[in-house]
């Protein structure tokens, strides 16, 4: 359905999409508070980079500053190779979609989307050329003289990307697009935003604090815990090797399960370590700084917990939560602190107060020190 | 809720009893001006509306209007306006004995001559000998009178006695004293809420200061500053720039600040978006602010516009009191004066510039009301 | 100056400022930068743009004109030679001044108090009355129209006339039909200034009114609704649970109202000018400015007199924005 119309998006110069983003120790500081440390980032042209992480950790304070909303106190950020520290936005070649989609709300939508193009007096058929290309790709076409309050707030997301793309910007930003749209509709709409990252092949830089939004529509993600980049990579590599808990437990849903644990031997490569005292488990990954006796945490995510099955380690307990999805059943297992959760087949027959033994397979198992970083 | 209680008729009947007393003063005004300018300033508004007795005294035309007939010399003539509809109930012909004849009495003077009297008022004062004053006798007629109203005093008004140039002297004085203070404070308010400049925060808190200043601690420097600018350039010290800038400054600071509280109010973000696709300043503040600013406008125009129409010293500081300069308030002050000759002329005047306001007032009151409570009540 | 003239400077006279604004943005959007420096200056020249007018107009009516009254209550009645103290003391032991503070405190005490309390207790029957909106624009209706006109008005029904006339004034004539004497209202010492009050309190109540109306509207109906299914009579919840709720308003309005008191002018100088000792400050202070040809000595320190009394309230609004700048 795109095809015929993206051809000619396609087509645009190699000029236009070479983007790359270099963000380089940048520091910002709201009054005393510090809150990006010294953050150093580079962005791949054409990328799908998503930045992710709980309320608070800076994350949309770097979007804006990268937009030139923000100032920066100090560090550089280059957009394809040129330093736009004190740059306007409007110089930046960027364009944003806010996540109250801030339309004007006394303009149609046509208006909205074409206001960007008036204000660099672009001439009125290219103005309508733009604005009907970005209307058939968001299929809000029958929109375009209405006003925003009579739309509902899917179609209004989309007047607001539409406004970006207009634009023809080297850089897509997007402020947690989906926060404000009902379950339903934001499942629909990251599928459209994969489509549409696709079909433009522009960079797009994304924020937001729900992390299945970011494993399914990043190519990078980055999480950011209290303005530091806590880790950056692929969503699988951020999946099946995190390097602290904070990126353990931030990835994946339900989160995984931490267990205190203690260092009972070392090998050249391989830690053993006990599980709540019901048996052991050699997983091969070292940490220098770790000796025997020392505390650690087994991670394992409840989708690799073996229920009622054997596997390198295991342990036992009585299950006093059972919730039932009907494509996999999670098992809250009673143990110290939290509990413990397992995943099992949608018609599993288990029930609260059964006993119930999981295996951990060694290969899946992480392991964090004291500080939180993970063993390699 | 809609229950017959006691204390809900006992509230409807308090309420009412504020709402007549509140209405009766102006009720009065706008009877007396439709009142017969004679009637005006010797009975009381409330008789026009019912049939009233009233007591009057008139003068019958003297020597010059005689003629002869039937051997005897006749005065005749008629003592009531045309139309007034009044009926004589008695009359008499000296101010002790006023009620002293019923009409169709025939009533003797001490000279002999005689007169009768119709119940319109037609007379006929017949002498065996010439009359041979020039003014006629007095005649005391007490005499039933029917609610009349005229818009003789209107038409009067409107185009004599410098009322209606005063009409236009005012709205050349409130219309620019509107408009120019929101123009310049609406660009202000917008650099208040968002742009950053040293000394943001000290200016916002002068505004606020200035809120409460009272106009007189301005009116002697001005007035000099004026006399001063007019003795270096050859122009006149009093003239109706002068006042406009007077208005300008007096309004400033709650316009600012009502403006400012507005704007506020605006989302952020939207703005944030009009910087990304590439707007200035001024490209919002024309394109974004000014449109979405409408209904805060109005609020602020009505407010500012009849302040400075029912102003009264800064018409009276500012301009001379000439009438090509002169503005209603001052103009009724100096109706106000006189002892009630020229009172039609107060009236109507009174009433014909209350039309701006009560019409703004009535066809506007939403938007008026709404400026006046977003600059006291907070949220 | 005839109209055509006049419509004439009105036109250039609000085009000037639209010019002054449009041209110079416009000529700030066509320089405007492709290179950070220019960026920069540009804005700084656009900041300077925007509030240059205000700022004039602020500095040239409001803080220069501040400074210079109270520069010039020290010197004499040109303004041309240092008297010190001179005119304050003239003022302290001139009766007419002390006549004027006694009015201007009784004005300051009575109406306001009685405009927010009429307004507060018709704004409560109003609100819950099918007819009440009619009621709240009649009430209102008086704020639109300017003091002189509400004098006008008012001398209906103040008007006097000899004891052996008609009295055409409305007071005295109910007065004469209960039997009595009438009066020269607006002549009797002390109580003529209650007689002007009265006007005034019939202008502000509107405007006290129609806040109350809107600050009441944002009571939450269920706290209300609550107390009515409890049993708790109308008087009680008005005393119980409406004024507290209000005390802030209550206390916005009653400033509101003693700031406009304090400036008044029009009503005691259409209606008495001063006389028969009615007069304020306000009156006193037009008098001197042009009594013997202006004495600005002593003007000033009358309008000093009127700006010390709203002190109290700049110091307080500027401490709320002080809080409120804070969040």
């Amino acid at each position: 359905m795109y095809d015929d119309v993206f051809i000619h998006l396609k087509d645009r110069s190699k000029e236009d999409e070479v983007a790359d983003i270099n963000i380089n120790t940048v520091n910002k500081y709201f009054g005393d508070v510090h809150v990006i440390k010294d953050v150093s980032l580079d962005i791949k042209s054409q990328s799908f980079t998503v930045l992710v992480g709980p309320s608070g950790c800076g994350k949309s304070t770097m979007l804006r500053m990268i937009a030139g909303l923000e100032d920066i106190n100090s560090g550089t950020i280059s957009i394809d190779g040129q330093v736009v520290n004190d740059l306007p936005p409007k110089q930046r070649n960027i364009a944003m979609v806010f996540q109250s989609y801030a339309l004007y709300p006394h303009m149609t939508v046509f208006d909205n989307m074409a206001f960007g193009l008036k204000l660099e007096k672009r001439s009125k058929d290219e103005i309508n050329e733009r604005v009907n290309e970005a209307a058939r790709i968001l299929q809000i076409e029958d929109y375009l003289q209405r006003k925003p309050k009579q739309l509902s707030g899917g179609q209004r997301q989309r007047v607001a990307i539409g406004r970006a793309i207009t634009r023809k910007p080297k850089v897509f930003l997007f402020d947690e697009p989906l926060s404000n749209l009902d379950a339903a509709l934001r499942v629909q709409m990251r599928v459209e935003l994969a489509k549409l990252h696709n079909e433009l092949e522009a960079t797009m830089i994304y924020v937001t604090h729900d992390q299945t939004e970011a494993m399914t529509l990043a190519d990078d993600i980055v999480v950011l815990d209290t303005g530091i980049v806590s880790q950056k990579g692929s969503p699988l590599e951020l999946y099946d090797k995190p390097n602290n808990m904070f990126v353990g437990g931030f990835i994946g849903s339900p989160k995984m399960n931490f267990i205190s644990s203690k260092i009972l031997s070392k090998s050249s490569d391989a830690t053993e370590v006990d599980i709540m005292g019901m048996s052991k488990i050699s997983v091969s990954k070292m940490s220098a700084s770790s000796s025997e006796g020392d505390s650690v945490t087994l991670g394992i995510r409840p989708e690799h917990l073996i229920v009622n099955g054997d596997a390198d380690g295991s342990w036992e307990s009585k299950v006093f939560v059972v919730e039932k999805l009907g494509d996999v059943t999670y098992l809250y297992l009673e143990k110290d602190g939290e509990p413990l959760v397992a995943e099992t087949e949608g018609h599993s027959e288990i029930k609260v107060g059964d006993t119930v033994k999981v295996g951990f397979p060694a290969g899946r198992c992480q392991l964090f020190d004291s500080s939180g970083q993970a063993f390699k | 809720m809609k229950k017959i209680s006691l204390s809900s008729i006992l509230s409807q009947l308090l309420l009412l009893f504020f709402v007549i007393v509140w209405i009766i003063p102006t009720f009065g005004l706008f009877i007396s001006s439709l009142r017969d300018k004679d009637l005006l300033a010797i009975s009381g508004w409330w008789t026009a509306l019912t049939t009233t007795e009233i007591n009057e005294i008139y003068r019958m035309s003297g020597m010059e209007s005689q003629i002869e007939e039937d051997g005897y010399f006749k005065i005749k003539g008629t003592l009531f306006e045309e139309n007034s509809g009044k009926k004589i109930e008695s009359f008499g012909i000296n101010s002790k004995k006023i009620n002293e004849f019923k009409i169709g009495d025939i009533a003797i003077f001490k000279d002999e001559s005689e007169v009768i009297l119709d119940e319109d008022g037609n007379y006929e004062w017949r002498s065996k000998s010439e009359f041979q004053k020039k003014k006629g006798k007095r005649l005391f007629t007490t005499s039933l009178s029917p609610p009349s109203f005229t818009f003789e005093n209107y038409r009067e008004v409107l185009f004599k006695e410098g009322i209606g140039r005063a009409f236009i002297n005012t709205m050349a004085v409130a219309l620019p004293s509107t408009l120019i203070p929101l123009i310049i404070c609406s660009f202000f308010a917008y650099s208040l809420t968002w742009m950053r400049f040293y000394g943001r925060d000290t200016l916002l808190a002068i505004i606020i200061a200035s809120l409460v200043v009272p106009l007189q601690m301005s009116l002697i420097p001005i007035l000099t500053i004026y006399n001063d600018f007019g003795a270096i350039f050859g122009v006149a010290a009093k003239s109706y720039p002068g006042v406009w800038m007077a208005h300008t400054g007096f309004g400033l600071a709650s316009t600012t600040f009502l403006l400012r509280n507005f704007l506020k109010s605006l989302p952020n973000e939207m703005m944030e978006a009009a910087k990304v696709d590439g707007a200035s300043h001024y490209d919002i503040f024309l394109r974004i602010i000014i449109p979405l600013s409408i209904p805060a406008f109005a609020s602020i125009f009505i407010l500012q516009f009849l302040w400075c129409w029912n102003d009264l010293l800064v018409g009276l500081v500012f301009l001379d009191q000439v009438p090509s300069e002169i503005i209603l308030t001052a103009k009724l002050k100096e109706l106000l004066g006189s002892r009630g000759e020229n009172w039609e002329i107060l009236t109507t005047g009174a009433f014909v510039s209350m039309t701006v306001p009560l019409f703004i007032f009535f066809a506007l009151q939403r938007y008026f009301i709404r400026g006046l409570v977003a600059g006291s009540v907070k949220g | 100056m005839t109209i055509l003239n006049l419509l004439f400077i009105v036109f250039l006279g609000i085009l000037f400022f639209i010019a002054y604004f449009h041209i110079s943005n416009y000529l700030l959007d066509s320089y405007g930068g492709r290179s950070v420096k220019r960026y920069n200056f540009e804005n700084s020249i656009r900041v300077i743009v925007f509030i240059a007018p205000a700022f004039i107009v602020l500095f040239i009516f409001i803080l220069y004109p501040v400074f210079e009254t109270i520069r010039l209550s020290f010197y004499d009645k040109f303004g041309r030679e240092f008297v010190g103290l001179y005119n304050y003391k003239w003022a302290v032991n001139d009766p007419e001044f002390r006549r004027s503070i006694l009015n201007n405190l009784v004005w300051l005490l009575v109406v306001p108090t009685l405009s927010t309390f009429f307004g507060l207790v018709i704004a409560n029957l109003a609100d819950r009355i099918w007819w009440g909106s009619i009621a709240k624009s009649i009430i209102f209706m008086p704020m639109a129209i300017s003091f002189v006109g509400a004098g006008v008005i008012w001398k209906f029904i103040y008007e006097y006339r000899g004891p052996d006339n008609t009295q055409i004034g409305l007071l005295n004539a109910i007065i004469v039909s209960l039997g009595y004497e009438p009066q020269a209202w607006l002549t009797i010492p002390i109580w003529n200034n209650f007689f002007l009050m009265a006007i005034m309190i019939w202008i502000q109540t509107g405007l006290a009114l129609v806040i109350f109306s809107a600050a009441l509207r944002s009571i939450p109906k269920e706290m209300l609704e609550a107390a009515r299914i409890d049993g708790a009579s109308e008087l009680k919840i008005f005393f119980s649970i409406i004024i507290p709720y209000l005390e802030q308003t209550i206390l916005v309005i009653w400033t509101l109202i003693t700031i406009i008191v304090l400036r008044i002018f029009d009503i005691i100088f259409a209606m008495t000018n001063g006389e028969w000792q009615t007069g304020v400050l306000a009156n006193l202070m037009y008098d001197w400015m042009f009594r013997g040809g202006g004495d600005s000595g002593r003007g000033s320190v009358l309008a000093i007199v009127i700006m010390i009394g709203v002190i109290p309230i700049l110091a307080w609004n500027l401490y709320k924005h002080r809080q409120e700048q804070k969040i």
